[in-house]
């Protein structure tokens, strides 16, 4: 297949999740107002004013009946998409098991924004960290580019009939989200076609035959039951199944996409930048990719073996590729924009340290904590990483494991 | 708007399926299950069911057994009328798509008094100003039986419940019962209707008139549970009518806003004489049994005055005044 013809557009990441949820065929979009996500549902207004999409659009009352009401017109058998963002996503957090739990497809833009209290609108993971166990796929997107990229894709992984999972694509809060980026726009077409239709894997229904899994009146079956211990856990079982399975259909996807854009985002679940003989190098999710890879340059023009290895997906944690990449690595430095409070530092420090357990050789690890509230990661306070793991790597020393970056002690 | 010629006989209902079928779990003398089955007896045609967490949720469908002959989903308890908001917008786009075997398929939504009264009454109230097409049932009876009798916004002044017991001090539920039907008139939908269960031809048109009306509407069943109001299994149906005899549970409905006596009630209204006296229906039920004792009986009269008071602005609003 032909790299198709695109155009390019200045938009913001809201913008080009917009325009993503615009092409892809959506029928039901249920969504409720959140800075800094709002721009989502403003623009995709818009396309239904001016007639240009076939989409039913509910403005709930509330996140949480804008999640039920993607799970419910799911399980009826439509495209939904919702975005939200901070308490919104946390108002969510019962509906969000509910609705991987029902295996409904969902595709939700989040606008990675700090929770309360103190209120902070800017960006931090906290809001999408703290759903990590609701079996949510994850993706967290460098740019505004890689969100619209990574749109298109989320219908073909959710409604992929081996993951049936719901998808979260996380851009952060004002820095992708608010932020004009050169966008290369795939045609309607081209993406229509990508998406295709959704199909339903057969169930046993009650007649004792293979129905379609939908609410149909042709062929009812019975949905979200009373399910106890006698069949509840083989239920969850199926749930980390559909996990397993997920790293492999979203590479294939990714690379499908990646046929007719033109576009990587390295294998589809991480992006190894300069790693391959890296001695230093952090681990990070979302913008921060992008300035990291900045000071990663100019450290090599400086003859300093650093490197950079970017989660696209966070769930499901793509381990033995991380495992790979960072082999070699003997100082590691890893990102969390969140805190696990009271805990031994951030969510994706502790996935990652407790994954080289079993490494045959281990690097230094190390943990900061950064940006929280919107707090500005500048090139500076990366840099400052690096040089505390150079130090490590020389005195092969760790003086503190968990630290805060750029924030008054 | 609808006014549905249909007038349902005993063998027509007999005959028709039973979509809600036998075999649950509930409580011999379930009032709710019969609220259910009444109102599954007036489907038109294809039918989507939605259930809030409660009593009839888990009575009908513990895994992998199914009550329902419908297709069915529940999904939480405080979001029932959001699922019947996401099932109507599904179902509008996918026939706008041409992605729809049926022409029309109903939405029915049902969930008890904790469920709509208290923690579901926002997205019940986000829902009907959406103006999504749907009915929603409320099968009320009158506090958190599922989780064992705790008191909701439901529970009617005096009753005794776990969390509302009658104490020493306390005689039972201090509040008075939240008007949840004139709510939902109030927020200007076409059709909003009370019933009994004691009553299951009115039940049965009400609940086809509710299917019909293009928009929200929405039914507030009285549905009497044994175990939470402490009477014998036998009396449901007993119960279910002289809440309608004493007026303390009048039927009536509104279509496009305008209130409207159903005959049941009506005569109450023209021969008041027959009007019940509430003290006769708190005595059948033991949840009431402490207002009875010396110190608490000035509660009977304070239901009473409630009763009469609410009855009287009922009147006013059907356009009619008690004759004596």
């Amino acid at each position: 297949m032909a790299v198709a013809q695109q155009k390019t557009l200045a938009m913001n990441g809201d913008e080009a999740v917009a325009l993503a949820v615009k092409q892809s065929d959506v029928d039901v979009v249920a969504a409720y107002p959140i800075t800094p996500q709002t721009i989502i549902v403003e623009r995709f207004s818009e396309y239904v004013a001016n007639g240009e999409v076939e989409t039913e659009f509910v403005c709930t009352e509330s996140e949480h009946s804008a999640l039920t009401a993607c799970l419910a017109a799911s399980a009826t058998g439509a495209r939904t998409f919702t975005a939200s963002a901070s308490a919104g996503l946390a108002l969510m957090h019962e509906i969000l098991y509910v609705t991987s739990g029902c295996r409904a497809p969902v595709v939700m833009a989040i606008a990675n924004r700090a929770l309360s209290a103190p209120i902070n609108i800017h960006c931090d993971h906290s809001d999408s960290m703290v759903e990590r166990d609701s079996c949510w796929i994850q993706i967290y997107a460098e740019n505004s580019q890689e969100t619209y990229d990574s749109m298109i894709q989320s219908f073909r992984i959710a409604e992929h009939l081996q993951v049936l999972l719901p998808v979260m694509v996380c851009l952060d809060a004002f820095v992708l989200s608010h932020t004009l980026e050169n966008v290369q726009i795939l045609a309607d077409e081209t993406v229509r076609k990508f998406v295709g239709v959704r199909q339903f894997p057969l169930v046993m229904g009650h007649e004792g035959k293979e129905v379609p899994f939908k609410l149909d009146p042709n062929n009812p079956i019975t949905m979200g039951p009373l399910d106890l211990h006698d069949y509840y856990f083989e239920h969850k079982r199926q749930q980390e199944e559909a996990m397993k399975i997920a790293p492999r259909i979203i590479k294939e996807i990714h690379e499908e996409f990646s046929r007719i854009s033109g576009r990587k985002y390295g294998n589809g679940l991480i992006e190894a930048y300069r790693l391959e003989d890296a001695d230093i190098a952090t681990v990070c999710v979302g913008s921060t990719a992008g300035t990291t890879k900045t000071v990663v340059d100019h450290l090599r023009t400086k003859g300093t073996k650093a490197g950079l290895l970017r989660l696209r997906t966070f769930r499901p944690l793509p381990l033995t590729e991380i495992m790979g990449a960072l082999e070699n690595v003997k100082a590691l430095a890893i990102m969390d924009r969140s805190n696990s409070f009271g805990g031994s530092g951030g969510p994706i420090y502790h996935e990652i340290r407790h994954s080289m357990y079993d490494a045959p050789t281990h690097p230094h690890i190390v943990n900061y904590i950064y940006g929280l509230g919107g707090r500005d990661m500048p090139p500076t306070t990366i840099l400052n990483i690096y040089k505390d793991l150079q130090e490590i790597l020389q005195t092969k020393k760790v003086k503190r494991d968990v630290q805060f970056a750029g924030v008054r002690q | 708007m609808t006014t549905t010629s249909w007038k349902p006989t005993a063998k027509e209902i007999v005959e028709k399926a039973e979509l809600f079928t036998s075999g649950h779990r509930a409580c011999a003398g379930c009032g709710p299950a019969i609220a259910l089955r009444q109102v599954m007896k007036a489907t038109r045609g294809p039918t989507i069911v939605t259930n809030a967490t409660g009593c009839m949720e888990v009575v009908s469908t513990i895994y992998p057994y199914t009550a329902w002959k419908v297709p069915w989903i529940h999904t939480a308890f405080e979001n029932v009328a959001a699922n019947a908001s996401g099932i109507e917008a599904a179902l509008k786009a996918m026939k706008r798509k041409g992605r729809l075997a049926h022409e029309n398929i109903d939405v029915i939504a049902f969930a008890g008094d904790g469920g709509t009264f208290d923690i579901g009454i926002q997205a019940l109230s986000g829902a009907v100003e959406r103006g999504h097409d749907f009915l929603y049932v409320l099968y009320d009876n009158e506090a958190y039986m599922n989780t064992g009798i705790q008191r909701s916004g439901s529970t009617p002044h005096g009753a005794s419940t776990t969390t509302s017991p009658a104490g020493r001090v306390i005689p039972g539920k201090l509040q008075y019962k939240k008007p949840i039907a004139d709510i939902m008139v109030a927020h200007e939908i076409p059709y909003v209707a009370t019933a009994s269960i004691a009553y299951w031809q009115d039940l049965l048109v009400k609940a086809r008139r509710g299917l019909e009306t293009e928009g929200p509407a929405f039914m507030h069943i009285f549905t009497p549970c044994p175990r939470g109001w402490r009477y014998d299994t036998s009396k449901t149906i007993e119960i279910a009518r002289l809440g309608v005899e004493t007026c303390i549970f009048p039927l009536w409905e509104t279509i496009d806003g305008e209130y409207n006596l159903s005959p049941q009630s009506k005569i109450f209204a023209l021969k008041p004489e027959r009007k019940k006296k509430i003290s006769g229906y708190l005595k059948m039920q033991r949840r009431f049994k402490h207002l009875f004792r010396p110190k608490f009986k000035h509660v009977i009269d304070e239901i009473q005055h409630r009763v009469d008071e609410r009855w009287n602005r009922l009147l006013k609003r059907c356009n009619m005044t008690q004759s004596d």
